[in-house]
């Protein structure tokens, strides 16, 4: 194309429409936000520019006569097996502009999914099945520090717990919504997901951009979040919570900190994030205050004096090589929930090479600290909560066979409310309205509509979950939590067992 | 009664909306037909989509407790259905005359130019819900008695 | 309760569902001097022309005065009233007694002093009676000439035309419509005409009717000397309020009859609305004969309403509107239109001569007063809003209305929430 650098001209995607139907309403040329369509007024007809597509599929969901297929570029490169489309495109790029390659969401390059080789257990004869139609099917779950043993006194109402327990979250379903922050994804998608939490009886996380003061009032279904940047961090913030979050790393960019550029710094980010409007909000890598697991502690109860006690703290680390080690640490520490952020976790901005080369499978991570802290007799001191790319309710459940409490949820959370994984959400133009704080485009999130989605997911999932479970013959997730004996592997070699701690499926 | 309310802060200006009412009200019932014969033929939506900066609303008639368009109309099209509250049009009886279209404050009355006579929303008769409402992808109009 | 409605117009239509809205059972009787039920008076040009037929001329159905019980009597001229005594009498002698009275006459033709305009020949165009006798009269003759340029004259004339007689129209002014609408707007429509095949003479009108020796009828003199051979002439000047048996009965009277914000007389019980009254005009700020339908039917309506003494709702004053399209060029004008330099106004143009559209904004005090559209008459109601409810402007707004962007997002958010939530009615 004319007065366009190379790297554009391949382009991914061809935008195909057929003229048969098409009526030319410009429907297409109103919610492409990257104006690959366009009103041609030489040819008195809707046009478009195939360089412009990103994929994100928006024009073809919405063209009402369906007449538009957004394809894949079928022009090849020689095959080579090394040099794939993928690299010569990142290479033509760096040509063009000298700097780093960014992307949006999770990791998408193809590398083990532990998830999709381990099969579930199910009842036959013996120990019969339960149809959770019929019987009672616990979901219900508490995250938070549970004691060594607990004493039980006798009274003339029955027995009681002597035993003190620590602050718990409680969840009707094992899952969460993810931290994503206000700024990263617009105040609709906050709204929505508290409202959805809040009707499913679970929890969302604000992230790292602090709680808008509308939303205070979900308190009660909110972690909030404390990272680097401690950005909207104060008194009245930490308390509106069910739990405090301290973010140590992020699966899809482990070692590295946040930047959320000016522009997306409207008024009501500032606000929240007590940012001056349109300055770049900038995490640090590193918690410039935390150097060690001292330092780690001493913010943990920090943090504990601050709320009184009254909400669980949680740390939220990258799943990276020696994880166990790390979450026996924070454990000691006093957190009461540790999570793991694989590297399939989502992001709203990350430079490729990171996202795509560091960190490790959370199934493998998981299993790990799992036995880590069997192991040392702390298991019980802190609940464990997997995050990164967990698509649906099989991965859930298979995630708290291998040791997991629950699971958060977020690229599918985004997916429900129609995100297609185009990965350009560092652009803030989502034609989606999700990674976006542009006026025109968070309008097409609908806190109504998105909430209603959300609680769809997580409720189909649950049924879903009740029904492996009822077939597995349990009647609560509680039975299943670490329970590997119910999962098998398949194509894994005896390596992989040997640390996921499954048997192969053919034993 | 019940009326279509409209959403500004959630429309998208997307003008799904207004397609959905020409095919509603079009011969063919057929979107594609609707717009590239029928609305040649002066087929109109009575639905119309504003767009002012990033804000966008659709509206159409609102069917007034007290109608400036049936005090307007000199044919005795216009006329307020007691019973179910619209403003109800009779094509039959135009004549074309647009003093309706120039009395409704809210700009709610079309032309069809080629049969000269208005276009003005009826609330989908013979629907259960108006279409414009049914297909908008954002819930930004709603159809309820307030 | 026994409500008298003297007069069977749109006034007296808004009348009838201003009381039933609040009193179902009072009695109410219709007398009017015209035989028909109420009909669309503007559609006698529709019928004239040959567009419609009697079947298309009622207002409303058939079993409207039964389903309203209503008393009709129709063909019965109301001669006297006495608000002492509070009845009226009929030409028949008969006197009917009520309780509440209302005077919605509406207006006659008025007819100009000019020699020789007794006699056959003269014709005028107000009534479903008018136009029947034109379209016998169209038969007969092949020259008319209209005296008048105004919206009834032009549509006498077009419909004449229709009917294949050579048309002439006279008018005073400079340009036809020029009243109602303005000089831009005139010249395009008579444009319009002319190039149709109609005849248009401004800036004269004529001295003398031309009779033949048996009486008949045989051209117009103008008073530039031009003799216009014609076999029948129209007058078509406007109307004036129809004052009987208002004038006699003596209540206040200036140009029409005189009626307060909630358009009752100077005498008790009795009201006045329509053509017939002189009320208050909300662009004007003053009392006005408005004789236009719309103010005619919600004047009636208000009046009903005040009549059944269950409401006091004040009227929320006339607006002068008017919506006229000759050969497919539509036209509309609303509010004050040709402001004088002393009214202070910002008046705004834009003229395509190439798609024969016009557009006039009038503005006063950052307020849209009035405006006139010639063509792209599409968004007329988005520019009566900003009229009717007087909405304030800031400058960007304006700019948006002189562009031809009238839109319901530029309404003060507060108005718009209220105002599109019918709800807050
Ligand atoms: C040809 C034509 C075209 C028009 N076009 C338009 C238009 O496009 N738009 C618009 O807004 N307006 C138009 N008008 C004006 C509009 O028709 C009048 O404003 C409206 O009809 C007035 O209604 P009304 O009820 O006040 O009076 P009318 O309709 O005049 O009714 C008065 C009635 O009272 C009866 N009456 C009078 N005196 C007595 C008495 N003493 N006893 C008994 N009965 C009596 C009369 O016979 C008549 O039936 C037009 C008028 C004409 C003639
Ligand atoms: S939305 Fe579809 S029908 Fe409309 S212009 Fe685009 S491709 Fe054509
Ligand atoms: S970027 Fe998205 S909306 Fe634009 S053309 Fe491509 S798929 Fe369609
Ligand atoms: S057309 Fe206008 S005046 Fe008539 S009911 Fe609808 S909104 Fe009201
Ligand atoms: S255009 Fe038709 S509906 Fe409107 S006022 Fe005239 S006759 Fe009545
Ligand atoms: S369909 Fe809905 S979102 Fe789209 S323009 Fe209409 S009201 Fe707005």
């Amino acid at each position: 194309m004319l007065f366009k650098p190379i790297s554009q001209n391949f382009n991914d995607f061809v935008i195909d429409r057929d003229k048969e139907r098409c009526i030319n309403c410009e429907v297409c040329v109103r919610q492409c936000s990257y104006e690959a369509h366009f009103w041609d007024d030489a040819r008195q007809c809707v046009m478009h520019d195939n360089t412009k597509c990103v994929g994100c599929h928006r024009c073809e969901a919405l063209c009402p006569t369906g007449c538009l297929t957004i394809k894949k570029n079928p022009a090849d490169f020689r095959d080579n097996a090394l040099w794939t489309p993928t690299y010569m495109k990142h290479i033509y790029k760096q040509g063009d502009t000298g700097g780093i390659l960014l992307s949006g969401m999770g990791s998408p390059s193809a590398k083990p999914i532990y998830w999709d080789n381990l099969q579930l257990d199910a009842s036959q004869v013996t120990n019969p099945s339960i149809d959770p139609l019929r019987e009672p099917m616990e979901l219900r779950t508490y995250l938070g520090s549970k004691p060594d043993k607990v004493e039980v006194e006798e009274t003339p109402e029955g027995p009681r717990l002597k035993t003190k327990i620590g602050p718990q979250i409680k969840l009707e379903y094992p899952m969460m919504f993810s931290a994503m922050s206000f700024g990263s994804i617009n105040f609709n998608l906050h709204k929505a997901m508290a409202m959805a939490a809040t009707e499913l009886g679970i929890v969302y996380n604000t992230g790292e951009g602090g709680l808008h003061p509308t939303l205070y009032k979900y308190g009660a279904n909110t972690i909030v979040q404390v990272a680097s940047g401690r950005f909207g961090v104060h008194k009245d913030y930490l308390n509106a919570g069910a739990a405090i979050e301290i973010k140590v790393g992020q699966g899809a960019k482990p070692g590295i900190g946040g930047h959320l550029p000016g522009e997306k710094i409207d008024e009501e980010v500032s606000k929240t994030r007590m940012v001056p409007v349109g300055s770049d909000a900038i995490s640090p890598a590193p918690h410039h205050d935390i150097y060690s697991i001292e330092d780690l502690l001493q913010l943990i109860y920090a943090l504990k004096e601050a709320t009184e006690y009254r909400v669980p703290v949680s740390v939220k680390i990258a799943a990276v090589h020696n994880a166990p080690a790390i979450a026996s640490g924070i454990v000691r520490a006093g957190a009461d929930i540790v999570v793991l952020d694989g590297f399939r976790g989502g992001t709203g901005a990350a430079p490729t090479m990171i996202r795509d080369n560091v960190g490790i499978p959370v199934e493998l991570a998981l299993a790990q600290v799992d036995n880590r802290l069997r192991d040392e007799g702390i298991r019980n001191w802190a609940s464990l909560v997997v995050a990164g790319g967990t698509r649906c309710s099989a991965d859930v459940i298979k995630a708290i066979a291998l040791g997991a409490d629950a699971v958060y949820i977020a690229t599918s959370a985004l997916v429900a409310v129609g995100c297609t994984l185009c990965g350009r959400c560092y652009t803030g133009k989502c034609p989606w309205g999700i990674a976006t704080n542009e006026a025109r485009l968070k309008k097409r999130q609908n806190p109504e509509i998105a909430a209603k989605r959300l609680t769809n997911l997580v409720k189909a999932w649950g049924h879903e979950i009740q029904e492996m479970l009822g077939g597995m013959g349990l009647n609560s997730i509680e039975s299943l939590r670490g329970n590997r004996d119910k999962l098998r592997g398949i194509g894994l070699n005896e390596v992989e067992l040997d640390i996921l701690g499954v048997k192969h499926a053919g034993r | 009664m019940r009326r279509v309310y409209p959403n500004k802060d959630f429309c998208i200006g997307c003008h799904i909306c207004e397609l959905a009412c020409l095919t509603a009200h079009s011969e063919s019932k057929d979107l594609i037909i609707a717009v590239r014969e029928e609305q040649a033929s002066g087929l109109r939506p009575c639905k119309a989509v504003y767009e002012k900066g990033p804000v966008c609303v659709s509206l159409s008639c609102r069917h007034c407790e007290n109608p400036t368009c049936v005090t307007a109309c000199i044919s005795g099209a216009l006329y307020k259905d007691e019973e179910t509250g619209k403003t109800k049009y009779d094509e039959s009886k135009c004549v074309g005359c647009w003093s309706c279209l120039m009395a409704c404050p809210f700009g709610a009355i079309r032309r069809n130019p080629s049969k000269g006579k208005i276009i003005k929303c009826d609330l989908c008769e013979g629907r259960d819900m108006p279409a414009c409402v049914q297909a908008c992808p954002n819930a930004a109009l709603s159809y309820e008695d307030r | 309760m026994t409500y008298v409605i003297v007069g069977n117009g749109v006034a007296s239509v808004g009348a009838i569902e201003g009381i039933r809205k609040l009193d179902k059972e009072g009695r109410i009787i219709v007398v009017s001097e015209e035989n028909t039920p109420t009909y669309g008076r503007p559609l006698i040009s529709y019928f004239l022309a040959g567009k419609i037929g009697l079947d298309r001329m009622s207002l409303r159905p058939d079993d409207y005065y039964e389903k309203n019980n209503i008393e009709l009597k129709l063909g019965s001229r109301v001669t006297a009233l006495d608000p002492g005594k509070k009845t009226i009498t009929l030409a028949s002698g008969e006197s009917l007694g009520y309780d509440k009275l209302l005077l919605a006459t509406g207006g006659i033709p008025f007819m100009p002093p000019i020699k020789g305009l007794e006699g056959s020949g003269i014709y005028n165009f107000t009534t479903l009676a008018h136009a029947e006798t034109l379209i016998q009269l169209s038969q007969a003759i092949r020259k008319v000439v209209v005296i008048g340029g105004g919206l009834i004259g032009l549509k006498a004339a077009e419909g004449l035309f229709d009917n294949g007689l050579s048309v002439t129209i006279v008018e005073l002014a400079p340009r036809v419509l020029s009243a109602a609408f303005d000089d831009v707007a005139g010249k395009l429509v008579s444009n319009r005409l002319e190039n149709e095949g109609l005849h248009i003479r401004c800036g004269n009108t004529v001295e003398e009717v031309l009779r033949g020796d048996n009486g008949d009828v045989v051209g117009v003199r103008l008073t530039n000397g031009d003799v216009l051979e014609c076999e029948a002439v129209v007058v078509a000047i406007g109307v004036v309020p129809s004052l009987c048996p208002a004038k006699e009965a003596g209540l206040n009277i200036r140009r029409g009859i005189k009626v307060d914000d909630y358009l009752q007389t100077s005498a008790a019980d009795v009201y006045a609305a329509g053509d017939a009254a002189e009320a208050y005009d909300m662009i004007m700020d003053d009392a006005r004969v408005t004789p236009i339908w719309p103010n005619a039917y919600s004047q009636g309506y208000y009046a009903g309403m005040n009549m059944t003494e269950k409401k006091k709702e004040k009227h929320p004053g006339g607006l002068a509107m008017n919506a006229i399209a000759f050969y497919g060029m539509a036209t509309a004008s609303l509010g004050l239109v040709n402001p004088a330099p002393e009214d202070g106004c910002d008046v705004f143009t834009y003229v395509d001569e190439e798609r024969q559209a016009y557009r006039k904004l009038v503005f006063r005090n950052d307020k849209l007063i009035g405006y006139v559209l010639v063509g792209d008459i599409d968004f007329a109601g988005l520019y009566t809003g900003f009229v009717r409810f007087q909405l304030p402007l800031t400058d960007e707004v304006k700019q948006d209305l002189k562009d031809g962007q009238p839109s319901a997002l530029l309404w003060p958010e507060h108005d718009f929430e209220t105002r599109w939530t019918p709800e807050c009615e």
